[in-house]
């Protein structure tokens, strides 16, 4: 069986920012076997870890630029000067994992949700709940049918592949 | 490696005692809700040894990097009051003491003093241009008051270390400063090395213990009381919790002063210390953009608490003239990209 990991990042005291942690905790109680959810307010460079135990893994992060509802891509190592901050981009945390790991890291998927308002305090907008539904639907079709052949297949429809 | 791991074992002490990574459930009014078990004790007891060797790894490494640049030492670097909380003998204590706050030139300004208090010490100032607040220690006023918080205050304000390797360590750092202080915004680094030398001996200190591992875990609460302060030394530096409650519990005020607040006017002094040294002309070079995030970033500020959505500016720098007309602006994206947007 494969093993996933499903990463959720964001704060969820930030109205839209808690799209991926929001997500994370709907898959979680499904218990899917083979998918282990964590989440976190950032991406750090201690999370490669976490990759090393898994044989795909998925990012969830709220985006306030990508199309709506959502878009779902395929991500690769790449450096950047995120790995200085509190919160590195996914692209190079992959990167972070080839520097301590010496080899590359799983594949990797990202998949962006539309959000509206990252205000401190504010609650989730309604359109971001609906974006939310839709990507869970998504992540939980990607559960269940693990393959890479599958993942790469809905990359073409970036994330309007739930029918 | 070593980093990385020593980072994932911070990660794994907090899920311990908290119950998870993040957002832990464990803290309870007065105390805890889940002791530590002996089966957690013994996971983190088998990595003990090794954190302690990178730890001390860590802190060479620093200092090596520190005092091999002669460069570092006068970069971004002010002379600032320092604020930190000591232990009734002057040590080094994260937890609970006195607040200390000695001058650039190592004056006590005061010690021991319960933090409580603080209200009749610190002030906060409000300007127009931020939404950051400038506290200030009240008895030097607000042009002079300012100050620093930290691992460079506490390792250059106590008297020692309890633990001896970081107490070596310790008294390595203040010989660099030549029986002054160490001022060296890059030195921060360094100082933080240091605690976390201090961390690792006080965890390991603390697993041998077999207290830690009981079920006395919630003190006794006491006369309930309406108001509350609470203050800390958090890793940037020290932390203010003031509340008030009303009669069934609920918060009617709450006002923190968190450790990057503190060091808002140093990080603008910093800012204009490097601003002085590498802006020519009316050009912000990318040259000069990361030289000014190396300083901001010294200080390890929680500007972080902001969202972290993909696609948001993390640093903008703006250049105006003494009319306030835009001159210059430097935008750096997410991904390390740099955009000038004037």
């Amino acid at each position: 069986m494969v093993k996933l990991l499903l990463f959720g990042y964001g704060n969820p005291g930030r109205g839209d920012d808690t799209l991926g942690p929001e997500l994370i905790g709907r898959i979680a109680q499904l218990h899917l076997a083979g998918v282990e959810c964590q989440n976190d307010m950032q991406l750090q460079v201690e999370h490669v870890t976490d990759l090393a135990a898994c044989d795909r893994v998925l990012f969830i992060d709220a985006d306030m630029s990508c199309a709506e509802p959502c878009d779902f891509s395929e991500i690769f190592a790449e450096k950047d000067g995120s790995y200085t901050s509190h919160a590195m981009s996914p692209t190079a945390l992959l990167y972070a994992y080839r520097q301590v790991y010496g080899k590359d890291a799983p594949p990797a998927f990202l998949l962006r949700i539309r959000g509206y308002d990252f205000a401190l305090g504010d609650p989730l907008t309604e359109q971001a709940a609906v974006n939310l539904d839709t990507a869970t639907k998504l992540v939980h079709e990607l559960c269940m049918d693990a393959s890479l052949q599958r993942w790469r297949r809905c990359l073409v429809n970036k994330g309007d592949s739930v029918e | 490696m070593k980093g990385v791991k020593l980072r994932k074992y911070g990660q794994q002490i907090i899920a311990a005692i908290t119950g998870k990574r993040i957002h832990g459930t464990a803290t309870v009014p007065g105390g805890m809700n889940k002791p530590l078990t002996v089966v957690e004790r013994d996971a983190l007891l088998a990595d003990i040894k090794n954190i302690l060797g990178w730890s001390q790894d860590a802190v060479a490494l620093n200092e090596q990097i520190h005092t091999s640049h002669p460069e570092h030492y006068r970069f971004a670097t002010i002379r600032s009051n320092f604020l930190s909380m000591v232990g009734g003998g002057g040590e080094l204590e994260l937890y609970h003491g006195g607040l200390r706050a000695r001058s650039a030139t190592g004056a006590m300004i005061f010690d021991q003093f319960d933090y409580r208090g603080f209200q009749d010490i610190l002030r906060e100032e409000v300007r127009p241009w931020s939404y950051m607040k400038f506290p200030y220690l009240i008895e030097l006023g607000k042009e002079q008051g300012w100050y620093r918080v930290g691992p460079l205050a506490r390792v250059n304000n106590c008297d020692f270390i309890s633990t001896p390797l970081a107490e070596a360590a310790r008294k390595h750092f203040r010989e660099f400063g030549q029986g002054g202080f160490v001022q060296d915004t890059l030195a921060y680094h360094w100082a933080r090395m240091i605690e976390i030398l201090h961390c690792a001996e006080s965890i390991q200190a603390l697993l041998h213990d077999p207290d830690i591992t009981g079920t006395d875990l919630v003190a006794d609460l006491g006369e309930k009381r309406s108001v509350g302060v609470g203050v800390i030394e958090a890793p940037r530096g020290t932390l203010f919790h003031h509340y008030q409650i009303d009669g069934q519990g609920l918060i009617v005020k709450a006002n923190l002063i968190v450790s990057t607040t503190s060091n808002n006017q140093a990080m603008n002094e910093s800012v204009r210390s490097v601003a002085n040294e590498y802006l020519e002309g009316h050009e912000i070079t990318e040259g000069l953009l990361n030289h000014l995030e190396v300083a901001v970033r010294a200080y390890d500020p929680c500007l972080s608490c902001a969202t972290h959505a993909l696609g948001k500016m993390p640093l903008q720098v703006e250049l105006l003239d003494a009319d306030g007309t835009l001159l210059d602006r430097l935008t750096k994206g997410s991904n390390g990209a740099i955009e000038r947007t004037v």
